[in-house]
């Protein structure tokens, strides 16, 4: 397999496309939001001040920089290349969102707002955005598809229980889709006093921008690792896509190196079943929550249901740089089905002791395909975005 | 001359009412009947709602309208022949209003060139701001569509100059910001007139029309005062919500047309 690699990779473009993906397809009323947070954020990604409070906050409250483990049993079972685990399931609430939630904030509070708003599927976000919100003592309201609250009600209470409001959406599929559309629209409304912390790497310029930058630490931490343990770099690397935010973290500072890169899409039943989120591996690029990307859709252009037995992952979008990369072939993308993604909890759990997210577990599940095709030589480094306590009850039904 | 720019000629001296409705909503069969009865009891244009699955700029009447009106099989294709059909018997200038991704799928060249053809005046898509409209821009002029943006409260001075700039027909004022549906009517005034004589000042070019939020005969005569026009579309829907299916449905539907136009009802 070719790796094209490009040295000067440099998007998004000024108007925030990533080729043709991106861009900012949103109500007028929006666009001086969006202005107004392009100006910001410019503004504090170039204020070394800015730059060391988001550090500290990740060093002293989120516990990074997260390790990078070894797994011997998993590469023993295999046989083939090291498998390297980059642990973002140790971050304060259990996986990497909390990375973007607090730049995020960081950034609300330096422009004033003092009302946040989140839009959560499996609700890691919505708990990131929650414990932000807690720790600097702002009001956050989630939203959240009422399906998700269901199959999701540890994050449910943990939100509540730090003082956020849980705002079930009961339009369309009851899921992270919705829950965005009801989030952009609480936004319009109240967009003076609003900040909306996007939780993945998807929505208008400069959010997919934004978030990405706010998760690089995940990628850059690995590489610096990485070459102190082994001196060099991995050969492949491995994340789970769904909106595609813990797989840029971790691919974005290998995008100019030879390093073979992986993103693991939800399968759901199959990519042929009609039952998936395989968002690249079956959709057509479209126009959804205010950026051009692969989509999901039919002929007429409704969105359809997206499936996944992993919330995180049950969205039929996906970040418009992942579409870029996808169409460029910098990034191999590839689906495993919601069977493959519990074999593979079980498998992790056994051989490492280590319980992955649902949404993690389709990384894990590729394994079984990759590693036939690897030497001993070879280093792999899977992105362990999160853990699976929240999955408990799903899990446990298929035991 | 345009349908659109001929209703502005000829309405000077009254408010020009344009009203909203998602096509297919509440049937398929009821759209072009709904269209040439609203224009009997006092409409001047027609917004006609293409439905999306995920209308992120409306409230919770026009996504339920939406709703339906999918599930009742409506396609692009389907509203070119009810605007081909109203043809046959109406002049009435008919804008087509809906998101991005339903057009693109459809296929901008194609898209454009069956509106025309069908005798559809103009477009309106609210999550196209100008920065995006490019994509759009030219087959709108070769297929002659009229493309009319919005402007909202927080909307810059340089930024409603250029909205001016670039839309044909009319400028489309949002009166708050928010997404679609009818508010209580002194919410809507208290930011409203602030908002409607910068308007003025920067909006040179076209007629202006205010929408978002009313409701009724009052609120349109008190927030157009000083612009061309009022556009209704949540309580038009509102209404035919609560009298569909009932025997005379109808009836009450153009009824409140006629009252919001004129302030007293049809009969």
């Amino acid at each position: 397999m070719s790796v094209i690699t490009t040295n000067t990779y440099s998007e998004p473009n000024h108007k925030g496309y990533f080729g043709a993906y991106g861009g900012k397809f949103v109500p007028e009323t929006l666009i001086p939001a969006l202005n107004e947070l392009e100006c910001a954020y410019k503004e504090a990604s170039e204020d070394p001040e800015f730059e060391n409070e988001y550090l500290r906050l990740l060093h002293e409250y989120v516990g990074r920089p997260t390790e990078l483990s070894f797994a011997d049993r998993l590469t023993n079972y295999y046989g083939g290349a090291k498998i390297y685990l980059k642990r973002e399931d140790l971050c304060h609430t259990g996986a990497h969102k909390i990375n973007n939630a607090i730049g995020q904030i960081l950034l609300a509070l330096k422009m004033g707002k003092k009302r946040i708003i989140a839009e959560t599927g499996a609700g890691q976000h919505g708990v990131a955005t929650a414990t932000a919100c807690a720790k600097f003592g702002v009001e956050c309201i989630v939203y959240m598809g009422e399906e998700d609250m269901v199959r999701q009600k540890l994050n449910v209470d943990r939100m509540r229980l730090m003082g956020a409001e849980v705002r079930g959406v009961s339009s369309g599929s009851k899921t992270l889709k919705d829950a965005t559309n009801e989030a952009i629209r609480d936004w319009v409304t109240n967009v003076d006093d609003t900040f909306y912390i996007i939780g993945s790497v998807v929505g208008p310029h400069p959010y997919p921008m934004m978030v990405r930058n706010f998760h690089r630490i995940i990628g850059d931490e690995t590489k610096r690792q990485l070459m102190d343990i082994e001196g060099r770099l991995p050969d492949y690397l491995i994340a789970c896509v769904g909106g595609g935010s813990n797989a840029i973290g971790i691919f974005y500072p290998f995008i100019n190196d030879n390093v073979h890169i992986i993103g693991i899409e939800a399968g759901g039943l199959g990519v042929e079943s009609g039952q998936t989120a395989a968002t690249l591996t079956k959709g057509i690029p479209g126009v959804l929550h205010g950026s051009m990307s692969y989509l999901l859709h039919d002929q007429e252009g409704q969105i359809e249901l997206a499936h996944s037995i992993s919330a995180g992952l049950d969205y039929p979008g996906i970040g418009p740089e992942h579409a870029y990369l996808h169409d460029t072939k910098r990034v191999d993308y590839r689906a495993v089905t919601d069977a493959q993604a519990l074999e593979a909890v079980s498998l992790l759990s056994r051989l490492e002791g280590i319980i992955p997210a649902l949404e993690t577990a389709h990384a894990f599940a590729w394994l079984d395909e990759l590693m036939p095709k690897t030497t001993s030589e070879e280093i792999v480094v899977l992105n362990c975005s999160g853990r699976g306590d929240k999955d408990m009850e799903t899990i446990s039904r298929y035991l | 001359m345009n349908r659109i720019n001929k209703v502005f000629e000829q309405k000077k001296d009254e408010k020009v009412m344009s009203l909203f409705i998602t096509a297919g909503y509440p049937d398929i069969n009821e759209t072009v009947d709904l269209i040439l009865g609203f224009e009997r009891n006092g409409a001047d244009i027609i917004e006609l709602g293409m439905p999306f699955s995920d209308p992120l700029a409306d409230g919770p009447t026009i996504q339920y309208s939406s709703n339906m009106a999918i599930s009742n099989g409506v396609t692009i294709q389907g509203i070119f022949g009810m605007v081909a059909e109203t043809r046959k018997n109406s002049e009435i200038p008919i804008i087509l209003m809906g998101y991005i991704n339903p057009i693109l799928r459809f296929g901008l060249g194609e898209f454009f060139s069956s509106a025309a053809k069908a005798g559809v005046d103009g477009l309106i898509v609210p999550d196209l701001p100008l920065d995006e409209a490019t994509m759009i821009e030219e087959f709108a002029h070769t297929h002659e569509i009229q493309l009319i943006y919005l402007i909202a409260p927080n909307t810059s001075d340089e930024r409603m100059q250029l909205s001016d700039d670039k839309s044909n027909g009319f400028v489309y004022c949002v009166s708050v910001t928010g997404v679609t549906g009818a508010r209580d009517g002194s919410e809507v005034q208290q930011s409203v007139d602030t908002f409607i004589q910068r308007s003025k000042a920067n909006i040179t070019k076209n007629p202006l029309m205010v929408g978002f939020g009313i409701k009724n005969y009052n609120d349109a005569q008190s927030i157009s005062k000083e612009v061309d026009g009022f556009i209704v579309g949540s309580a038009l829907i509102e209404t035919i919500k609560n009298a569909y299916p009932n025997e005379h449905w109808k009836e009450e539907v153009f009824n409140f047309v006629h009252q919001l136009k004129f302030g007293y009802p049809n009969q």
